[in-house]
């Protein structure tokens, strides 16, 4: 008997209304989908036959397109460490301690979130909806690898719960759940958020625990370049722009490198599962608002240093470009893109309370999405109150 | 001003089973079903009973809010069975078919010559006033009142559906008699929307608009849209080339409800047309017309974005231009959808190499009707408007239906769009919405509430 008879024939049935395990249907079906493409067939009436791609298909590009920033950002962790130590053990060792340091975030992040999400949709004895795929992933990428998995299995919590299920779930939600996550970290647990000492693990990998006979170097400061804008010494002159280019800095796990991240932004802009609109926007906005501080300042960073140093490349890639959250008309994308480029250089260099601007910048567009929308979308409502009045 | 419509957006589904340009041979229908669903909001009054005799172009039932409507038969018989179903509520009306072709004498009306009201009567009293369209909300035309417009779309971008201008051929002097008719209904003008290719002749009174571009370019709401859009306290008629060509046949006395209609599909033996009864069976007309395949087939009673699946049981619509056989599919299992390159999966997304490398234009495809994913909230953006060639905000409008937001709706169009409109967004949605349904049954509440 082939797989998909067998599951067909004796599996389906124990989930199925009146099964033995009915009230786990969600959890079989999110499988048995993973599995197989649903067998549903369309309705009698309405459209008979339908494009195959669905929202499976459309989380899982968003996962492709996060792995070279992941990858990137996992040897970095070792990088980092090694530079702390004063030891360098090669790139594939590195890449290993960063393995090490980052699975056990992923699962948690999972766990909880996939775990909230499956019980919701149980309850309410719906299809589990895919979106937590991408976040579930997201969130350990935007931590400080020093984050205590403790703390990242409250705020997936926090966020899946008070972010996404109160709203009605995925593509209910005001604003980005991952985002949500690191916005509850940065205000519940400010200190192991900031400060020197959690983007660069310097003891073991899996728990931080120092390992003996080993020391950071003389020198060592685990601050982030933005860290040392925020606190004025930053020099754009020295300062590398081609380091944070390719990633080899402190920050969170997968945000420094901007190379990995352009890949990952070339494949979805090529599925078009990101919209270029509001992606071009917000680096045009932040060059724009970089350009005009560089120009009023010597201290402040370049242009280039702008858009690679922090989290404002990740952000304008992965998380301003979440439709659900972000402007869905066209025009409204432009605008909103701009908004989010600029606000995070404005944070970013203004408000010293945040060394990075980036999470706030893309959560109050977020709030503003719906206000841009409604505006867009009424000039088309008073072309047509204007046509009847004319 | 050239009235040229030139459009972008849109989408032609490349199928499998393509009709050819010649005619097949049908079965001569042993039955014709007269379905008062075919037609929105439209409840009957039967006038006959089982049993009585009826000859073509007798009155079998009316419309009960505008009486004057009549539905007649297309063929002479005996009026066999009321199909009823829940709280009696027809679902068809039976007539055997006794093969004389008996009618009732029509009067000729020359348009030309013969007053509003004898244009009037004469459509209404030959059963074919119900192939005029009203818009807002595409119900039955109020025959007391006088439309801005009427639009004819002479140009059909729907999948596998007919050429109208294969069908015009050779009944040109028909058509030219029902659009001089349509011509004096109208208070404003009469715009005919076709290709810029198309053979159809020009005809004096009529203004051609000339439209380009993919599907639903020849959706007659989509070119009105882009050419005169329609606004609140507004009322436009509209027709189909072949609905106008029946019309002129009534009026030049000929009692005739035959229709061209594509046989079509990739379960089809060999595609082509066909010139059947208006409710022929779909058993009838198919009859030895399908593949013997070992898994299900689907019998689309239209064409693949608007039609109804009644199967084999079910019978050409009323104002039916296509059957479109496809697999049903419901016993395909696939395996990992979600990540296979996707070469050989129809997808307009550039999420599977059919879509970035233009597959899906360039080959022909066989299509089941499996929804391929399931129902979400709407969680894309976008998409919907590139096939959505309308000045209206297709998802908006869409939310405010689900919200029943009567001022929202009003304010972004739901006055200018029927559920076809929205076929192609229905077609391309990630979320598998069933959008066409949402908008109809919309559509059916804001009348009752206007009215």
């Amino acid at each position: 008997m082939k797989l998909n008879d067998y599951i067909n024939e004796k599996i389906d049935p124990l989930f199925q209304k009146g099964g033995k395990y009915e009230k786990l249907w969600s959890i079989y079906d999110s499988f048995h989908t993973f599995l197989f493409v649903p067998r549903h067939t369309a309705a009698r009436k309405g459209v008979q036959v339908h494009d195959s791609v669905d929202s499976k298909r459309v989380i899982m590009m968003v996962i492709l397109a996060l792995v070279p920033a992941a990858l990137v950002g996992m040897w970095n962790v070792g990088y980092q460490h090694d530079l702390a130590l004063g030891i360098n053990d090669g790139w594939f060792m590195q890449f290993l301690y960063g393995l090490v340091a980052f699975l056990p975030k992923v699962v948690v992040s999972y766990a909880v979130g996939l775990g909230i999400e499956m019980a919701v949709a149980c309850m309410k004895r719906e299809e589990v909806a895919e979106g937590f795929l991408a976040t579930g992933l997201l969130i350990p990428m935007i931590v400080p690898v020093n984050t205590p998995l403790w703390m990242i299995a409250v705020a997936t919590a926090f966020s899946v719960i008070f972010a996404k299920e109160i709203f009605g779930g995925t593509g209910m939600n005001i604003f980005n759940p991952a985002l949500i996550t690191r916005a509850f970290l940065f205000f519940a647990y400010p200190k192991a958020m900031s400060g020197d000492e959690v983007f660069v693990r310097t003891g073991s990998a899996l728990c931080n625990s120092p390992i003996e006979g080993t020391a950071v170097v003389d020198g060592f400061s685990g601050a982030t370049p933005l860290a040392a804008v925020a606190d004025g010494t930053f020099d754009p002159v020295t300062y590398s722009t081609m380091d944070a280019f390719l990633g080899c800095i402190p920050g969170s796990i997968a945000e420094t490198s901007t190379l990995a991240i352009l890949l990952g932004a070339c494949l979805l802009l090529v599925t078009r599962v990101a919209s270029w609109r509001i992606m071009c926007s917000v680096f045009v906005g932040g060059a724009l608002m970089s350009a005009i501080i560089a120009a009023f300042s010597e201290n402040a960073p370049t242009v280039a240093q702008q858009l690679c140093l922090g989290g404002f490349a990740f952000a304008a890639v992965f998380m301003a470009t979440d439709p659900v959250t972000g402007c869905r008309t066209n025009t409204g994308k432009y605008i909103y893109g701009l908004f989010i480029g600029v606000m995070a250089i404005l944070i970013r260099m203004f408000n010293t309370g945040y060394p990075e601007g980036a999470m706030m910048a893309v959560l109050l567009g977020n709030a503003c999405a719906p206000l841009i929308d409604y505006c867009v979308v009424n000039s088309n409502i008073s072309k047509r109150a204007k046509r009847v009045n004319a | 001003m050239a009235n040229v419509i030139k459009l972008k957006k849109g989408l032609n589904i490349n199928l499998e089973g393509t009709p050819e340009e010649k005619f097949v041979n049908v079965k001569e229908a042993k039955k014709v079903t007269l379905v008062p669903d075919d037609i929105v909001m439209c409840t009957p009054k039967i006038v006959l009973k089982a049993g009585d005799a009826v000859k073509a172009g007798d009155e079998v039932f009316h419309d009960k809010q505008y009486p004057e409507i009549k539905f007649v038969s297309p063929v002479s018989g005996v009026l066999e069975e009321v199909v009823r179903g829940d709280r009696r509520k027809v679902l068809g009306i039976v007539i055997s078919n006794d093969g004389k072709g008996t009618s009732a004498k029509l009067p000729v009306i020359d348009p030309k010559t013969a007053t509003v009201d004898e244009i009037k009567q004469a459509m209404l009293d030959g059963g074919v006033w119900p192939f005029l369209t009203q818009r807002p909300y595409g119900v039955l035309a109020n025959p007391s009142l006088q439309p801005r417009d009427i639009f004819v779309t002479a140009l059909n971008t729907a999948p596998l559906a007919p050429n109208f201008d294969i069908i015009v051929k050779g009944q040109e002097n028909d058509f030219q008699t029902g659009l001089a008719a349509l011509a004096k209904l109208s208070k404003g003008k009469v715009y005919v929307g076709a290709a810029a290719s198309t053979t159809i002749p020009a005809v004096n009174g009529v203004e051609k608009v000339t439209v380009e571009g993919p599907h639903p370019a020849g959706n007659v709401g989509v070119q009105i849209n882009n050419f005169k859009p329609i606004n609140k306290g507004e009322i436009v008629w509209t027709a189909n080339a072949q609905d106008v060509i029946v019309i002129g046949r009534i009026l030049n006395g000929k009692c005739d409800f035959s229709r061209i209609i594509t046989i079509a599909g990739s379960e089809i033996v060999a595609p082509a047309y066909a010139k059947v009864q208006a409710g022929a069976s779909l058993a009838d007309i198919l009859d030895g017309k399908v593949k013997h395949v070992e898994y299900k087939q689907r019998v689309i009673n239209g064409d693949v974005l608007t039609g109804v699946a009644t199967g084999l049981a079910g019978s050409l619509n009323f104002k039916g231009q296509t059957v479109t056989v496809i697999p049903e599919g419901d016993t395909t299992d696939e395996i990992f959808g979600w990540i296979t390159p996707g070469l050989n999966r129809y997808s307009t997304s550039n999420t599977g190499l059919a879509g970035l490398f233009g597959l899906f234009k360039s080959k022909k495809w066989k299509l089941d009707a499996r929804l391929k994913g399931g129902p979400r909230a709407l969680i894309v953006s976008g998409d919907w408007e590139r096939v959505f060639p309308m000045d209206i905000y297709p998802e908006h409008l869409y939310k405010a239906v689900l919200a029943y937001d009567i001022d929202k709706m009003e304010q972004l169009g739901i006055y200018e769009v029927l559920p076809e409109d929205f076929a192609l967004c229905e077609f391309v949605d990630v979320s598998k919405n069933p959008v066409q349904q949402v908008i109809a049954d919309g559509l059916v509440k804001l009348r009752k509430e206007m009215e």
